[in-house]
């Protein structure tokens, strides 16, 4: 049976076969998050301002399979970038989706681009 | 393979075991522990601590499996019922027949019950074991069901009745203690600290009557009066008898061991009995024509008797035995050390007192001024363990040693530093760890933390009286070896909260990145620091959480409670608790439109969850069209001022509890503080509205109201401190607003104020002198802020409703209308909750 987990595989720059136009910069917080829906999935975009980066990964928090992640704070652990979940503060690197602060399974995270002020994140399929 | 039997599994009995299983020469006996109780031996000490959970398994000294791991045969509800010195035999309860190299009398006492006419009344208790306090809850909860004013008395005013009366109190029962002396714990206390203690427990609930000698019990077939003279009669329902103890010799006795006149069974400095084979040790052992109820010396006899029979002949008991106590009542400091009462023959002593504070300090000093020799503390026992430690170590005290019990303001000083004390202090006497202990095992690596200097050393596991100390010790050991104890507030900040708030008040910041950027390590925050700033910045501008949203944490950058499925909860302020029917309609019609989980909240609100994020602004526009606004449920700021209905309904008030309550809500409403605030309104000493039960209690009493401060539940329930008698509403906002402003200028992020104010140097005292007699200066300071924040208030609800780019904020997603598809709720009773979590 696929679950819902199964829905969200990490994606490389290299392997996006689709660049959704997901919505305006402008809808975005600054160094904060949104959620966006592709298809059936839901993804969670964060505007990493102080950076100047921007990042996307899964909404689904593989702790308790909420759909939550765009709501959490963002910051850095040590300097990787990260994301807290805001159920029980569970953090996933923005870079590589690893969970940093207890052994979950690492999150998928997703290519982003700005193109004339949008925001478009890769996909595979 | 010689053969130990011990009678009795109590803590002394128990001890026994676990110092001689400690032993190599263990391997050559064979321990048999015989309890009469059903049960392996638990922790008397903390019995009282029962009555909060009812928690039987987690007053265990040790689990029954430790003794079969340990090789020692527990054999419980088994009384040992005879003892053969010739044959060196016993004999059981079951007629079982066990024969013995070395007898060990652990028995205990049982509770004295004096010969009074009607003591086999049903409803008379008496207060030693698990099934007493099984007995006596039951009986109690037939009272509370029959009657809302039941009364239960204790007979004896001494240690053990004192926490009895608190135990009544927590019943739910009208406390009533009858003392046959003219003081309270005559052996501990001499005559005026007595009458300020007496005036401490009366504000607290307990009626004390003084020099009453009980005639009789009356009642037909129950309890329902206690007769002390012809027309002196107090109505009770209960009673709990705690007039001392009396060792539980009979067996001695019976088979012609020595025993005292008044019971006991003697022992020498070795814990022989007069038969060379058996031993004595705890409450049953008569040592130096005494019986030591106290469980230190207890353990230490055990320890005696162990070494003694594995052949270390040279371990002998003390002739002195420290009998300083510290009664463990929450909310009364007492506690006596030394030589409490002391004859001017050998020395003078030093007395401080202040009755309107419930205070009186005394110290017994020698001749020459040199030595501490015991002392008095009523009220304000934290320098209990220090004191202790110089009267136990014989340390040098000031030259003019009233510094030692006087306030710091008045010329005190600073109780010396506890790694002053030499290494070989005793810190925990109940598990004898000495001060060098401690510090060894920091030292060696083995502790790292307080936790674990706990589970290395056992300090700290019997009593606990001394565990302030040992935190001292751990943190004071740890800094001398260079390793920081650090309270800054994430690897964002070098800073703690407190120094963060006079930056960002000095500077003028006002959003997060300027003192990131300006103060921080060069990192970019994290969800510890962003909440935190976001909160200063709510103390220091009155800024509402709509400012900068995305440094918020969930629930206040949602103005909502996340609950389970990523769903949230609406609970709009109800002030004091009072509606009118038509808002409670309303409540009621909105909750059903949008299908939404009703409960009311501990704190007596009304919670509606199961709202999608999209939903939560259409609910908010209803409410806020029929008159209500944010209850900020989600914030760490005022929560509910919970009131009972005073004057305006109840037959008893004395004030107009609701109306003051609904005031203070209103002005403390959104302000935002290190964590949750609730505050608590009774118009009676009955306290219906459980007041000392919140960060901040009001009671009305004659004259005025009685302030109290710095309570919570949660995790650590603790009853708020008296702070203020006998004042009038202004003045209590006047208090108010400078407590909760210092609280929220200096206090650690997510403390509560209980923690903060336990932790302030100085104490309630410093506190008081800061409040009330604004030592500092600032008192003026503190009441402008706080009148900024109460003017600048806004409803964020209403803040957010009104604009339409915040409107955009509570969009599941930013390119679709759709609601979250992942949600699934299950039907639960007759309303809906979230899918369960596998
Ligand atoms: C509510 C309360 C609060 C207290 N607070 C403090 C305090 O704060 N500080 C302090 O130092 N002390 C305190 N004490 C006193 C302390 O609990 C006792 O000093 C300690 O329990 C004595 O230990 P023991 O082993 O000698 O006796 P016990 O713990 O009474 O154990 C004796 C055991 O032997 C069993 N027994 C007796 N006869 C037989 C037999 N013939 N066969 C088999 N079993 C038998 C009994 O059933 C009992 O279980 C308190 C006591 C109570 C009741
Ligand atoms: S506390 Fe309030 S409700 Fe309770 S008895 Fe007193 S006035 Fe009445
Ligand atoms: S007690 Fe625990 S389960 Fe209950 S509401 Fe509080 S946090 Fe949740
Ligand atoms: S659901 Fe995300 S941390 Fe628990």
């Amino acid at each position: 049976m696929e679950t819902i987990l199964d829905k969200y595989k990490a994606t490389e720059l290299t392997n996006v076969k689709v660049w959704f136009k997901a919505a305006s910069v402008k809808d975005f917080p600054k160094d904060g998050g949104a959620c966006i829906k592709y298809k059936d999935k839901q993804i969670a975009v964060f505007n990493f301002t102080r950076l100047n980066k921007w990042y996307a990964c899964q909404n689904l928090c593989p702790h308790k399979m909420e759909m939550v992640l765009s709501r959490g704070m963002i910051g850095d652990d040590k300097g990787i970038p990260k994301v807290a979940c805001p159920l029980h503060k569970k953090t996933f690197s923005l870079e590589t989706g690893e969970n940093l602060n207890s052994d979950l399974n690492a999150i998928a995270v997703y290519p982003v681009k700005v193109e004339e002020g949008y925001v478009y994140v890769g996909f595979d399929e | 393979m010689q053969q130990v039997i011990v009678v009795g599994n109590g803590m002394v009995g128990y001890k026994f075991c676990e110092k001689f299983v400690a032993q190599a020469e263990s391997k050559d006996f064979k321990i048999t522990i015989f309890g009469e109780e059903p049960r392996p031996a638990y922790d008397r000490v903390h019995l009282s601590e029962f009555f909060e959970n009812q928690d039987a398994k987690a007053l265990e000294m040790a689990p029954a499996e430790w003794y079969a791991e340990h090789n020692v045969d527990l054999i419980t509800g088994e009384r040992v019922a005879d003892i053969n010195r010739s044959s060196k035999t016993i004999t059981t309860a079951k007629d079982r027949e066990f024969s013995y190299d070395y007898l060990v009398l652990a028995t205990g006492s049982s509770p004295f019950v004096p010969p009074i006419k009607g003591v086999e009344k049903e409803g008379v208790f008496v207060y030693r074991t698990i099934e007493d306090l099984e007995d006596m809850l039951a009986y109690a909860a037939k009272i509370n069901a029959e009657k809302s004013d039941g009364r239960a008395a204790i007979l004896g005013g001494g240690l053990l009745g004192l926490e009895a009366g608190k135990a009544v109190l927590d019943m739910g029962l009208e406390p009533h203690v009858v003392e046959f002396a003219s003081k309270l714990m005559p052996r501990q206390l001499d005559s005026r600290s007595s009458q300020v203690l007496q005036l401490k427990l009366e504000s607290i609930g307990l009626n004390i009557h003084l020099s009453k000698a009980t005639n009789q019990i009356l009642g037909d077939g129950k309890i329902t009066a206690m007769e002390f003279g012809e027309d002196d009669v107090l109505d009770v329902d209960m009673l709990i008898v705690s007039a001392g103890i009396r060792p539980r010799d009979e067996l001695a006795r019976a088979c012609g061991l020595e025993v005292g006149v008044r019971g006991g069974v003697v022992v020498d400095n070795t814990m022989k009995t007069s038969d060379a084979h058996i031993y004595a040790i705890g409450e049953i052992a008569l040592y130096n024509q005494m019986i030591y109820g106290l469980v230190a010396p207890g353990y230490d006899m055990a320890d005696v008797a162990v070494q003694q029979i594995i052949g270390n002949t040279d371990k002998l008991m003390p002739a002195d035995i420290d009998m300083s106590t510290k009664l463990k009542l929450i909310g009364v400091d007492v506690a006596s050390f030394g030589e409490p009462f002391m004859p001017a023959s050998k020395g003078h002593s030093i007395i401080f007192e202040n009755k309107t504070q419930h205070l009186y300090k005394r110290i017994n000093v020698s001749h020459d001024g040199k030595k501490l020799l015991g002392g008095i503390l009523v009220g304000d026992a934290a320098d209990y363990s220090m004191l202790h430690q110089v009267y136990l170590n014989g340390m040098a005290i000031p030259e003019d040693p009233a510094q030692l019990i006087l306030p710091t303001s008045e010329g005190g000083a600073l109780l010396g530093d506890v790694m002053d004390l030499p290494d070989e202090a005793q810190i925990c006497s109940c598990e004898s760890v000495t001060k060098g202990q401690i510090c060894g095992v920091i030292e060696s690596g083995e502790a790292t933390d307080l936790g674990s200097v706990v589970s290395c050393t056992k300090a700290g596991t019997g009593c606990g009286g001394c565990k302030p100390m040992v935190a001292d010790l751990t943190n004071a050991t740890l800094k001398s070896l260079g390793i920081e104890v650090k309270d800054s507030v994430c690897e964002h900040f070098d800073y703690n909260r407190q120094d963060l708030y006079k930056i960002i008040e000095v500077k003028g910041y006002t959003t997060f990145n300027e003192v990131l950027d300006n103060y921080g390590n060069g990192g970019h925050g994290c969800e510890l620091c962003k909440p935190l700033i976001a909160s200063l910045m709510a103390t220091i501008h009155a800024d509402t959480a709509n400012k900068e949203y995305a440094i918020q944490d969930s629930n206040d950058r949602f103005l909502a409670n996340i609950q389970r499925n990523g769903t949230y909860s609406v609970v709009p302020r109800v002030p004091g608790g009072e509606i009118t029917p038509d808002k409670l309609i309303a409540l009621g019609q909105i909750a059903k439109k949008y299908d939404l989980y009703t409960k009311v909240t501990g704190g007596v609100r009304i919670d509606l969850f199961g709202a999608t994020l999209n939903q939560l602004p259409l609910i908010w526009k209803e409410l806020i069209s029929h008159g209500f606004e944010s209850g900020h449920a989600y914030g760490k700021s005022l929560r509910t001022v919970k009131t009972c209905v005073g004057s305006t309904w109840c037959r008893y008030g004395m004030d107009e509890s609701v109306s003051f309550g609904i005031e203070l809500e209103n002005r403390y409403r959104g302000i935002r503080a290190p964590h949750k605030i609730k505050g608590g309104v009774s118009g009676c000493i009955r306290e219906c509205a459980e007041a000392r039960g919140k960060d901040f209690g009001l009671i009305a009493v004659e004259g005025g109201w009685n302030l109290y401060v710095g309570g919570n539940g949660g995790a650590n329930p603790r009853h708020a401190e008296l702070f203020a008698e006998q004042i009038d509403n202004a003045t209590v906002i006047k208090y108010l607003d400078r407590y909760l402003m210092f609280y929220m200028r200096t206090a650690k992020p997510l403390q509560r104020t209980a923690a903060w104010q336990e932790r302030l140097e100085g104490g309630l005292d410093y506190l008081k002198e800061v409040i009330i007699e604004d030592k500092l200066g600032i008192a003026e300071d503190l009441e402008k802020e706080m009148q900024t924040l109460v003017n600048r208030f806004e409803c964020e609800w209403t803040q957010a409703v009104n604009d339409p780019e915040m409107m955009k904020r509570f969009n599941h997603f930013v390119n679709s209308e759709d609601e979250d598809d992942n949600l699934v709720f299950v039907p639960m009773r007759d309303q809906k909750m979230p899918e369960p979590w596998v």
